[in-house]
């Protein structure tokens, strides 16, 4: 009873960790439509300029979250934890190293630079 | 009862001790694609900087296609999904069709490079190459280094396919291809953040 069992979890976690049809299904459809949703968002040219891009970078943060989830298999169980706390590490350095150097940069360019900064 | 399930337990755990090597290279591969995230999040940062400073040349408005990169993400989009079913088939233990969607991925992938190629053979030919303004310039790092990526996934997985003939399905290639996988999938990652911010903020 308790063997069956045991085996029958680790064909779960086995699972998970490879991903299903079902699950690569779903991330690729998902991905299409959220891909077609920024490309005509921009390619129509209805939406004002700052809600527009608003959009595109909550459209852009959804379909990472899709890829990582549906495709990289990243997840919180225990064969994935190490993976995502490595992941979540490199977004924080990513974050500081790129919003760091816009923000150094903007500055610069209006205080800096009194003809060109606008 | 109890003493049975603590045994079985400890067996499972001594099974997965002996049983772990293949994940320790996977985790050392996503290292390294971390790393490899840091190299892309310089490139953005520069081109973000930069992508106003054209010299008085053209600007993204004026050079970018947007339905021609619609296709270009759709092929790279398609070449995940597929390279994913693969995965699948390897894990089946399905040599044939692991093989099989290898290809497609190949053909799938080679029509993104090709597309690029001749993106940047266009604006070179009409003048507008990486020398033309620091926006162009870093247009062409960035998404150059990206073509570079995926041109090398493209041998990886042609490599592979000679490898999986040749040798079969055995640990080696399985976990060559699970860190291929990995590679596969964070080059669509990338892409997702290059068509957002270069292409749709630069016509925008």
């Amino acid at each position: 009873m308790s063997h069956s069992h045991g085996v029958a979890h680790d064909h779960a976690a086995d699972h998970a960790s490879h991903g299903s049809l079902k699950s690569y299904i779903v991330g690729f459809a998902l991905s299409i439509i959220l891909t077609v949703l920024s490309f005509r968002m921009v390619m129509s040219g209805t939406a004002s300029q700052s809600s527009a891009a608003g959009w595109l970078v909550l459209l852009c943060v959804a379909q990472l979250l899709v890829q990582l989830i549906f495709f990289l298999h990243m997840g919180t169980a225990k064969a994935q934890r190490q993976n995502t706390g490595i992941f979540v590490f490199t977004v924080l350095v990513l974050a500081i190293a790129v919003g760091g150097s816009l923000w150094v940069m903007h500055n610069a360019n209006i205080l800096m630079m009194p003809g060109m900064g606008h | 009862m109890t003493q049975a399930v603590s045994t079985h337990l400890h067996d499972v755990a001594h099974h997965h001790e002996h049983h772990d090597d293949g994940s320790k290279t996977t985790l050392g591969f996503w290292i390294y694609l971390m790393s490899d995230c840091l190299i892309f999040s310089g490139l953005f940062a520069t081109f973000a900087v930069l992508r106003h400073n054209t010299a008085g040349g053209p600007d993204g408005k004026e050079l970018f296609d947007l339905s021609y990169v619609l296709v270009e993400t759709m092929l790279l989009l398609v070449s995940s999904f597929t390279f994913g079913v693969g995965m699948l088939n390897l894990y089946a233990g399905n040599k044939g069709r692991l093989l099989g969607w290898l290809f497609v991925t190949f053909l799938f992938g080679a029509g993104f490079v090709g597309m690029e190629v001749y993106e940047f053979h266009h604006l070179i030919s009409e003048g507008n190459g990486p020398g033309r303004s620091a926006f162009l310039s870093a247009f062409f790092t960035l998404i150059g280094t990206h073509g570079l990526h995926v041109t090398f996934g493209l041998i990886w997985i042609l490599i592979m396919m000679h490898q999986v003939k040749r040798f079969g399905l055995d640990g080696v290639s399985t976990r060559r291809l699970a860190c291929l996988s990995l590679f596969w999938h964070f080059l669509d990652i990338v892409w997702i953040c290059v068509f957002t911010f270069v292409y749709l903020f630069g016509v925008l």
